[in-house]
């Protein structure tokens, strides 16, 4: 499952490259100590919030992240799209850790604003090539059997501002058009067993109640297997931009499939070829072509710590920390490169790794303060390599907006500042 | 706090705290035997036997939902209108984000011209150079537009609008042009033959079973691009137009 740990005194001899630099880090360590030569009044000197009494319970009912987090935040990047109601922001990955993103933190995508619905007023029709036209409210799916499934969910134009070179500094910007949460929900295949789906049907076509009606259409072969109709994610209701009431939970596939606010099914013989996946979501080939139902989300890390909004701060001991996953199923291992991909080692992975969810990874290194080029490459459960970005170039051209999986580099210099950049 | 607490509360507490102390307790008892097999994942609810779960849907029900628009036809609402008429529709609905012209105001989509544009490094996907079917304009507009006043516009109005997009797109040079639900599926757009359904398993099976090299893998690395020469990043001084 996971791929072995490189001993720290291996990666420590080669991420140091000689007792010069070595030797160099200690020194830093030893002017650390003789400023603690001076008691710190933060111990010696009894603080506020250890003398006087705290807030009270009820204070927070919900609870929100400390005061201190506020700058943990989706953000988006305004000159991107027309209007904040047809728009995108981008989870803060480099403040996260292990593999479920906050609710409050995944990022959203809306075509026409969030819909404000009331869950009694919610209906989910399913008609077309069926024995039966039906409508359920959510009470009649809240009484259906549920499952609990942990997946990312990455929006197809994730990295698309790359294509043509290094332009966003921080993978919040670059890679933060994917979280990754539990959700429950029903699977669509026992819905679909309600209605009775006639043998003629092939596609199933997803329709959103928000002002945009969000429309993609599905083969019926991933209806039938994985697609779930999620009520909740990571243990409570949805959130109202991730489709309250009601979303689709497409495992491993674009973003843009998982209909949220979704209220209505019609299975068909054919796909509708809809706005979503003829003008968008198709992926424009150099040679003026274009491939369309592009669904699997191919394999793809990133390193979110060092990253540009989050430097590297101290010589000596860090920590590097990435996330990896597949669309094609599990992570099988990751590898990392400080020196620009001169060298490379497997990546320590920990935590569940799971079908078609975010996989965490780590390598604890130690920094001297030189140069570092670091990338991260992940190979998934099918053998799949994620590519160079040049690799992807070769075989897409620029003009693709879509599914850029390729690797990333970041540059950290002397001080510890980190930069988007690219390498050849 | 205040300092008067009610000892029957404290009580309460110390209660609380022995139940939590209670499994550590039982863990250094030996193990009884299981009774139950050991937790597996159960498959997937079978969904075998249906569950009697929802109601009927009717007919005026399937009708007012039902908005959706195939290459075949299938879904298109009876109704006509002219590019003339089109035309007015749009300047009064339309314009303000997509320009007069369907040129673009800003951020707002263009939907006209870009045709032969699509191999250079700057392509305009419009209707007339990309969309590779008449019924995605219809689809789409029936159900997301006017951006903020959704599914306003009638059948007639809808055939309008369109008749009015495949003029600005050259596809009709008539303004008398009349599209209908009985013409619309003759109507071909020029870029339709360039879509083909994905193939990376294909013409990318090069990424799959690769053996990546670990060590002395290149002799030099210079770095070629950096994101901080266009400084688009957010908080940062400038936001340039980028497409």
């Amino acid at each position: 499952m996971t791929s072995p740990a490189k001993p720290d005194a291996l990666s420590r001899r080669r991420f140091l490259g000689g007792a010069a630099l070595a030797g160099a880090g200690f020194a830093g360590a030893g002017s650390a100590r003789a400023e603690m030569a001076k008691p710190d009044p933060l111990i010696t000197e009894v603080q506020d919030w250890s003398r006087y009494l705290g807030e009270g319970v009820d204070k927070r009912p919900y609870g929100t992240p400390s005061r201190f987090e506020k700058n943990v935040m989706r953000r988006d990047v305004s000159w991107l799209t027309a209007s904040p109601e047809s728009s995108v922001n981008f989870t803060p990955l480099h403040e996260l850790d292990g593999i479920i993103t906050p609710s409050g933190l995944c990022f959203e995508r809306h075509h026409g604003g969030i819909a404000d619905i009331e869950p009694a007023n919610h209906r989910l029709m399913i008609h077309g090539l069926v024995d039966k036209p039906l409508v359920f409210t959510m009470e009649d799916i809240k009484r259906m059997p549920r499952q609990n499934r942990i997946h990312f969910l990455e929006c197809a134009a994730n990295s698309g501002m790359e294509w043509r070179g290094a332009q966003l500094n921080g993978c919040q910007f670059t890679h933060g058009m994917v979280h990754n949460v539990m959700y429950t929900g029903v699977p669509l295949k026992v819905l679909l067993a309600e209605v009775g789906v006639k043998p003629s049907a092939k596609w199933l076509m997803l329709e959103g109640a928000d002002s945009s009606g969000m429309n993609r259409s599905l083969p019926i072969e991933k209806a039938l297997d994985d697609v779930l109709i999620a009520f909740a994610m990571n243990g409570e209701a949805l959130r109202p931009e991730q489709g309250y009431p009601l979303r689709a939970v497409i495992p491993g596939w674009e973003g843009n499939l998982w209909v949220k606010w979704l209220r209505r099914i019609e299975v068909g013989d054919q796909p509708w070829q809809a706005r979503e996946e003829t003008s968008k979501y198709t992926d424009l080939l150099a040679d003026g072509r274009s491939r369309r139902f592009t669904f699997f989300m191919d394999a793809k890390s990133v390193v979110t710590n060092p990253s540009p909004q989050a430097p590297l701060k101290q010589k000596g001991r860090n920590v590097l920390s990435g996330l990896a996953w597949s669309g094609r199923g599990t992570i099988k291992r990751v590898d990392v490169t400080l020196d620009g991909g001169k060298n490379w080692q497997h990546a320590r992975i920990d935590g569940p790794v799971l079908d078609k969810s975010l996989t965490r990874f780590y390598v604890d290194f130690d920094w001297a303060g030189q140069d570092l080029l670091i990338q991260s490459r992940a190979m998934d459960s099918t053998g799949y390599l994620q590519p160079t970005k040049d690799e992807l170039r070769k075989v897409r051209g620029t003009n693709s907006i879509y599914h850029n999986n390729g690797i990333q580099t970041w540059h950290v210099k002397a001080n510890g500042e980190t930069e988007n950049v690219e390498i050849g | 706090m205040s300092r008067s607490v009610n000892p029957a509360l404290l009580a309460g507490l110390a209660a609380i705290a022995v139940l939590a102390a209670a499994p550590l307790i039982a863990q250094t008892k030996p193990a009884a035997k299981p009774t139950h097999p050991p937790a597996k994942a159960a498959p997937a609810p079978a969904p075998a036997a249906k569950l009697g779960l929802g109601r009927e849907a009717l007919p005026e029900e399937i009708k007012a939902w039902d908005i959706a628009v195939r290459p075949d036809g299938k879904g298109l609402p009876p109704g006509k209108g002219t590019v003339k008429q089109g035309d007015e529709i749009f300047q009064a609905q339309c314009a303000s984000c997509h320009g007069e012209f369907g040129q673009g105001n800003g951020r707002w989509p263009v939907l006209a011209g870009g045709i032969g544009s699509l191999k250079s490094d700057r392509p305009e996907k419009t209707i007339g150079s990309f969309w590779p079917d008449l019924s995605t304009v219809f689809d789409y507009v029936r159900r997301a537009m006017p951006y903020g006043n959704a599914q306003s516009l009638s059948p007639d109005e809808l055939y309008a609008v369109t008749a009015y997009l495949l003029y600005l797109n050259d596809i009709v040079k008539d303004e008398d042009f009349e599209l209908s639900d009985k013409n619309f599926t003759s109507v071909k757009l020029p870029n339709a033959a360039a879509f083909y359904d994905d193939d990376r398993e294909t013409t990318e099976k090069a990424f799959w079973g690769k053996e990546p090299c670990m060590t002395n893998c290149k002799p030099e690395v210079k770095i070629t691009g950096r994101a901080v020469i266009l400084d688009v990043t957010p908080d940062s001084k400038t936001a340039p137009k980028v497409d």
